[in-house]
């Protein structure tokens, strides 16, 4: 059995293998070796070495971005899955139409973020113009348009995820808990939350990357608007890569600087949640 | 079995954060920044279409012509024309639009590719200095023969000919006779004619009192919005921020500053704070109006006067305004207002990718001469696309334009006002000014920091540009 694995290995690693390379890793690289290059398309880069990542601290727009978007992310990831929580356990319990509700809910997340930055905007901007302003009047309120937005888009998919730690959860637990007097928030306290570590170091770690690397969402919302005010991170390294002639080099030694940022943010995640899961 | 979990917990994080990134180069090389960009404006992004060649007809040569072009208004016609042209001499052409906007961002995607643009265009001679390595020399080509006159071509700093301009077009305010005359029966009207409106001062004072009296007028407002989304900013950021640097050229007898003073800045804000009262909307609300918005606010007539250009034509006719009552003014500055007349020139450059094959390069080449030689292309640029050209084959095909028209009517005997926003020192000047003017517009901020970007933003961007 052992030896049949290994032989047919190739066959089934080679296929994904080779996507991960062409989609990934080659561009991974080729994003590392263009931000030490000056170029206007990435086919003539002309090697200056680390002039690039200097310019990135001079840049106010990206030091901006990075506060606003560490500020974005803590929000939305404890916001999402606090509610996401509250969500999956109402819908475990017996209630009529449980599962239709379970469907509802994750829908938004099968749309795309253009589409929905585009609805919200349409939303948003209506209800704002009761007081005569827009989404993009400051940086403020295109930070909560944002995160109304992301909250909406995916406590359904958390949720789900969600659901699925609670039903694994084996009923003699709660039973048992039930038999020696546990309150239902005892019950909650001490048989539900630890069962969940699993499923609750899965959402952190999707809220936590997906709240860093939103793009989409923020340019179909407010696009950055006004002055560059409420651009994430992305968003920033793809205007400095596009708008400025010439920084080309510099939005892509900020791709580098935010890669190792998402990286060690999201390790560091992993490895402080997963000290507390429950092995079953 | 943990330490399977957490390798692949592991392997997992790795894959997302290299996601991360790779979708920052992947949007490089595979140009979807294209695509993308175009949701970040209400303006439409035209649909591109390739012309599929002729099967079997006279293919002259192996060369295949791409244009990217820059005027989401003439989408529809350049696509038209490529047919055309494909149906007559099979030699593929195929038309795509930028969204507007986002030209440039387009540009730099779409030459990364194997199957780049042969013809695209720069705006002057800041866009060059960043393009012009892609350039071809087009001396010898038929189009740049031509020319009218060596002011229309753009060239680099050794001589050679970079690009060929193609159309000139003129923008000022352009306004409703109907609207204008209506409010000259009012009672109490500051004026009898819309011929009396010659100065600042007096479009002003007109301005302030039809938005005093909208209602009576069954307008909205005076102005159209001043809109700062990015359909729409460059009227005020580039088209307006023209005539302090105009006029301070003039003064300084110059035609392009390392270090520019602001001399006209007070005048500049005189007339950007009669846009933002005298407007159809609060000025709150001008970070999300859209150039679609102004248009048809001009178009349904909900506003007498609309900053805008030639180009404008295609988008408001067939609307409430009839041909016949669209005028064109002045910006009015204040400084020289008597003779003063119409912004024209061009931002507007063809270019012939110098990296593409030999083969494309001659079909595009060949595409060009067609274009401006015949009959066809000379009937689709002035009539469909209404340009004025600055071509010598175009002296029976004027334009229909009624823009056009009453441009030149108003230029005859003033002293046009040139296009010199193409000397502002990048894009990112623009935008900054463009954010300032929006924070001041609502509020959020002090006219001061217009003046900041204006003034100190030019020496920064110009030193940054030529490092």
């Amino acid at each position: 059995m052992e030896k049949a694995i290994k032989r047919y290995l190739p066959i089934f690693v080679l296929p994904t293998l080779i996507a991960f390379t062409v989609g990934f890793i080659a561009p991974f690289i080729v994003g590392i070796y263009l931000s030490f290059c000056k170029f206007t398309t990435i086919t003539d880069a002309k090697v200056i070495g680390f002039s690039n990542y200097a310019k990135v601290f001079q840049d106010d727009t990206f030091v901006h971005s990075l506060w606003y978007t560490t500020l974005f992310t803590i929000i939305t990831m404890v916001l999402i899955n606090f509610l996401a929580f509250v969500v999956a356990l109402a819908l475990t319990k017996k209630i009529r139409g449980s599962y239709l509700f379970r469907t509802i809910f994750f829908m938004p997340n099968l749309i795309g973020g253009i589409v929905l930055g585009y609805i919200w905007s349409l939303l948003l901007n209506g209800i704002l113009a009761y007081w005569s302003k827009t989404l993009t009047y400051n940086a403020t309120y295109g930070f909560w348009g944002m995160v109304i937005l992301l909250l909406w888009q995916q406590i359904g998919y958390m949720m789900i995820i969600y659901i699925a730690g609670i039903q694994n959860i084996p009923g003699e637990l709660i039973e048992a808990a039930k038999i020696d007097g546990a309150t239902k928030w005892q019950q909650l306290r001490y048989v539900t939350l630890p069962m969940l570590r699993s499923s609750i170091t899965v959402c952190t770690f999707l809220t936590l990357t997906n709240g860093f690397k939103m793009f989409d969402q923020n340019l179909a919302l407010t696009n950055g608007e006004p002055s560059e005010k409420s651009e994430l991170l992305a968003m920033n390294i793809y205007t400095t890569f596009y708008g400025r002639p010439g920084w080309e080099g510099v939005g892509q030694a900020k791709a580098v600087i935010f890669f190792l940022i998402v990286g060690a943010v999201a390790l560091t995640q992993n490895y402080l949640s997963r000290r507390k899961e429950v092995q079953q | 079995m943990k330490n399977v979990k957490r390798f692949a917990a592991l392997g997992m994080t790795a894959a997302m954060a290299v996601t991360a990134l790779a979708g920052c180069g992947a949007a490089s090389s595979s140009a979807g920044g294209a695509t993308s960009a175009g949701a970040q404006s209400t303006t439409t992004k035209a649909a591109a279409s390739t012309t599929k060649a002729a099967s079997g007809s006279t293919a002259s040569s192996a060369g295949k012509v791409y244009y990217l072009n820059f005027k989401p208004e003439q989408a529809d016609q350049w696509v038209a024309l490529a047919k055309k042209y494909t149906e007559e001499t099979g030699v593929q052409v195929n038309v795509q639009t930028a969204a507007s906007g986002t030209y440039e961002q387009t540009l730099k995607s779409e030459m990364a590719k194997s199957e780049a643009p042969t013809l695209f265009q720069v705006n002057g001679p800041v866009g060059l200095a960043n393009w012009k390595d892609y350039c071809l020399d087009l001396k010898d080509t038929d189009v740049y023969k031509d020319l009218q006159s060596d002011d229309y071509a753009l060239k680099d700093t050794d001589g050679s000919i970079k690009g060929i301009a193609y159309v000139i077009e003129t923008y000022g305010i352009i306004y409703n006779k109907g609207l204008l005359g209506k409010y000259c029966q009012l009672d109490g009207a500051k004026i009898k004619d819309a011929s009396e409106i010659t100065s600042f001062d007096k479009l002003k004072e007109v301005a302030d009192d039809i938005q005093a009296k909208k209602d009576a007028l069954g307008v909205e407002g005076a102005f159209t919005s001043a809109g700062f989304d990015s359909s729409s900013d460059w009227r005020f950021k580039t088209h307006l921020a023209n005539l302090p640097i105009y006029y301070e050229y003039k003064a300084e007898n110059e035609t392009s500053t390392a270090a520019i003073k602001g001399t006209y800045l007070d005048n500049f804000k005189k007339v950007f704070d009669m846009y933002i009262t005298d407007a159809t909307c609060e000025p709150t609300l001008l970070s999300g109006k859209t150039g679609d918005d102004a248009a048809s606010e001009f178009a349904l007539g909900e506003a007498v006067f609309y900053q805008n250009g030639t180009w404008a034509y295609n988008d408001i006719k067939g609307n409430e305004v009839a041909d016949d009552d669209l005028g064109m003014l002045p910006i009015f500055f204040g400084v020289d207002d008597a003779k003063q007349g119409l912004c024209t020139g061009s931002e507007n450059y063809w270019c012939i990718n110098s990296k593409a094959s030999a083969d494309d390069i001659q079909a595009t080449k060949d595409f060009l001469k067609w274009v401006v030689e015949s009959d066809e292309g000379r009937k689709s640029l002035s009539t469909d696309m209404g340009f004025v050209t600055p071509f010598k084959t175009f002296s029976d095909y004027l334009p229909a334009n009624p823009l056009v028209k009453a441009a030149n009517e108003y230029n005859k005997d003033k002293t046009p006002v040139s296009w010199n926003f193409t000397t502002m020192p990048s894009e990112q000047w623009k935008n900054d000014l463009g954010s300032a003017m929006l924070e001041y517009a609502q509020g959020t901020g002090e006219w001061d920091a217009v003046k900041t970007a204006f003034v100190d933003g030019w020496a920064a961007e110009y030193k940054a540009a030529k490092s």
